[in-house]
């Protein structure tokens, strides 16, 4: 191997591979792969699930499937701050709907897509089972309980 | 000499989004400060149950419970409490029914009425820790059954009556026997901790407070069964009890508990853990597996059951995290304890999730056969802001709503069936006067046909015809006809459905037909929604005897759509008006009228 060219290794290439070595003698090893290779990544480059499919040799369109099925995979890069709101039943029964258009207008961007300034993308979810705070939203995995719209741009400033 | 003392602060998903670390934080500074390092300690715990409350901190052991508790309460509880044993009162839980404040966990009538058998670790002890588990019978079960048979393992979970936790009932000892009998060498056990349902947080709670006695009831379970491996699906939107359940798994192998000659017993098993990665379907048995096997989760036919040919084609047993974490007990005290709690065709006891418009709202474990009244008024406090209850919603998405009269029912699965609702995963949604039924409906089918795998055409498509069905109704659209259609889809979509996602998709909007058409009716006929939550049927005036002219209203409505002179009775432009709500919000006359 040429080692000059060692510092053009993209270091996420680097822990792509040192994840797919890590599940690749274990059975059942794709969906692993894929959250860990989003982690990397921040969502899931068509390159990448070139590469993944040739290492682990499992065909590109049976990767898609399972890619575009489960919803917690993104082929798209999300913002830098992800929004994810709750519109479970307990939400839902206690205004979750007010927060979300309370976010929407905040942020000016709707169920799935990303802000211009890639700020924020936002996410409804089905339950994060903080229901007895609902409603509830968590940004970045931090979560927020017992919101009322009034409270959500002063949380939504606080991420940059 | 002050004796020794504990405080619990329960760092659950609830109580640590409210601010649960920073008191930890605070508690182990102040205590310091005051040199009481030596005989008091902080113990960060999974839930205590009570989320309504959080943050919520117990001191042992004088089980003083302290609720809400914020950042600027911790110097006085140190120097009040802890330094001179007397109770701050302000922080006490104060019961919205009788307004008495609770001096201990133990007297206040949330915890009082609860029989804490699968909870009774949880928010008590360090779910980091093996050796907290391990002092408070912790791994016993594990010992006494591998002093047993296999098989002598599986008549006692038989004879303790226990049945699946996760939603359908079914007997976990006969499930057991079906696997155990199965040919093959090779078995697996699975955990099914993926509990999708919204409103359902039961199994996030023993994860995150008590993983050890999943990971106990698994072994006890893979012993029984003849499984050397096994499997933890857990969600992901769960991190917390993905990271407890790694840490315990790790530390079990560390203690032995897990691994090969387990107990000197010559048992061998490992445990992994898998993520999911958010479908709600792979709750489905064989979703689950196909999930784990890294492939889209959707449902298999059945036959073959997993029993014969589950994950990698291996006879397979799944449970859900509430059956496995009531194992141990079983085997640690014996199936007569365990049949002492519950009814007779339905035994022990189960977790409840109360959410909604509920005081209480939190974690609780009742015995089997209590009714829907005692555990939504007695425990759960009632309903918030004074409101009349009008349903409680059970089972999520494959459960139904159940009105006042119905509360009465000795909650069983069998009581609750017949009913038209379910046990399933145990979410408790508490509705009032101001929500509507036929929105709530729409809401469970939205749920359904969002989440329908769309591999069988029943649920894929009849679904989301129902689902349009609804929506039309909420726009005062609908036909009176409408709900004869409705109910005839939803028998197809039960009886020709491939898994229970579809045969049970259907039964929010049975129930709700069945105990609240006067509401679908009140859309079709009266075009009005008696809830006032479907936008499209509402209008909204003003009184011109009650407005002021102040302008309030037009200075905050989003679209512009109300005009008036200063000191004049201000007019709204019903064609112009998005029904948003806000003028009713912001007059402060009560001068906006909504019908």
């Amino acid at each position: 191997m040429c080692t000059t060219c060692e510092n053009l290794v993209d270091p996420k290439q680097i822990k792509l591979d040192e994840v797919i070595i890590k599940y690749q003698s274990e059975n059942g090893p794709l969906i692993p792969i894929l959250q860990e290779a989003q982690e990397v990544y921040g969502y899931l480059p068509a390159d990448v699930l070139r590469h993944v499919s040739k290492t682990i040799r499992i065909p590109l369109a049976k990767i898609y499937g399972v890619v575009t099925f489960y919803s917690q995979f993104r082929l798209a890069p999300v913002g830098r701050n992800l929004i994810n709101v709750c519109l479970g039943t307990a939400c839902h029964v206690r205004g979750g709907a007010n927060v979300l258009d309370m976010i929407e207008k905040t942020t000016k961007i709707k169920d799935g897509e990303t802000s211009e300034d890639r700020r924020y993308t936002l996410e409804i979810v089905a339950c994060i089972g903080a229901c007895g705070l609902a409603p509830v939203m968590s940004i970045n995995g931090q979560v927020y309980g017992r919101l009322e719209p009034e409270n959500v741009a002063e949380i939504l400033a606080k991420y940059e | 000499m002050a004796e020794n003392q504990r405080i619990l602060v329960c760092a659950g998903t609830g109580c640590a989004s409210s601010g649960a670390h920073t008191i930890i934080d605070l508690l182990q500074e102040e205590i310091i400060r005051q040199g009481i390092q030596d005989r008091v300690s902080v113990v960060p715990t999974g839930c205590h149950g009570f989320c309504e409350q959080g943050p919520t901190l117990i001191i042992e052991p004088q089980q003083t419970l302290y609720t809400q508790v914020k950042a600027e309460d911790i110097a006085e509880i140190v120097a009040q409490d802890l330094m001179e044993g007397k109770l701050v009162e302000r922080l006490l839980y104060v019961d919205p029914l009788t307004q008495k404040p609770a001096t201990t966990f133990a007297n206040s009538n949330f915890f009082a009425k609860q029989v804490r058998v699968v909870l009774k670790n949880c928010g008590f002890i360090d779910p980091e820790k093996i050796e907290d588990y391990v002092a408070n019978d912790g791994y016993k079960g594990l010992a006494n059954a591998l002093k047993m048979t296999p098989d002598a393992v599986v008549e006692e979970v038989k004879k303790a009556g226990l049945r699946g936790r996760g939603g359908a009932g079914f007997p976990t000892g006969l499930k057991w026997g079906f696997c155990r009998n199965s040919p093959g060498n090779k078995k697996y056990i699975i955990c099914n901790a993926d509990e999708g349902d919204p409103g359902a947080f039961m199994d996030r709670g023993v994860l995150e407070g008590d993983p050890h006695s999943v990971i106990e009831g698994m072994l006890i379970g893979a012993y029984a069964i003849g499984a050397d491996e096994g499997y933890v699906y857990c969600r992901a939107e769960y991190p917390l009890a993905i990271k407890h359940m790694e840490i315990a798994i790790a530390k079990a192998e560390q203690a032995g508990y897990l691994g090969d000659n387990i107990m000197n017993s010559g048992f061998n098993f490992r445990l992994k853990i898998r993520a999911g990665a958010g479908a709600f379907v792979c709750g489905e048995e064989t979703a689950l597996m196909a999930s784990i096997e890294g492939r889209r989760g959707m449902p298999n036919v059945r036959p073959p059951f997993p029993a014969q040919s589950g994950l990698w084609g291996k006879p397979t047993n799944i449970n859900n995290v509430e059956t496995w974490s009531s194992v141990p007990h079983i085997l640690a005290h014996g199936a007569d304890w365990y049949t002492q709690y519950g009814t007779e065709k339905s035994k022990g006891t189960k977790i409840f999730a109360l959410t909604g418009r509920i005081n209480n709202t939190g974690l609780v474990e009742v015995p089997m056969g209590t009714t829907l009244r005692s555990i939504l008024f007695d425990i759960g406090g009632g309903i918030q802001n004074g409101k009349a209850f009008k349903a409680v919603q059970i089972g999520g998405p494959s459960g139904g709503c159940l009105p006042d009269e119905m509360l009465d029912l000795e909650v069983d699965y069998d009581t609750l069936t017949r009913a038209g609702a379910m046990v399933g995963s145990g979410g408790l949604v508490v509705m009032d006067e101001t929500t509507c039924m036929v929105d709530i409906a729409r809401f469970f089918l939205d749920f359904s046909q969002k989440e329908s795998c769309g591999k069988c055409t029943p649920c894929r498509e009849g679904n989301k015809r129902m689902w349009d069905i609804l929506d039309r109704i909420t726009k005062g659209e609908g036909k009176i006809e409408d709900l004869d259609t409705l109910e005839n889809l939803a028998l197809v979509i039960k009886e020709t459905s491939l898994c229970g996602l579809g045969q049970n998709s259907p039964n929010p909007v049975l129930a709700t037909l069945k105990y609240f058409r006067k509401e679908f009716e009140a859309h079709i006929i009266d075009h009005k929604c008696p809830a006032h939550v479907c936008t499209a049927l509402l209008t909204y005036s003003i009184d011109a005897e009650k407005c002021k002219g102040c302008g309030l209203c037009a200075k905050n409505c989003p679209v512009g759509c109300i005009t008036g002179e200063k000191k004049e009775a201000h007019t709204i432009d019903e064609a112009a008006c998005i029904k948003c709500g806000t003028c009713l919000e912001k007059c402060k006359f009560d001068a906006v009228i909504r019908l």
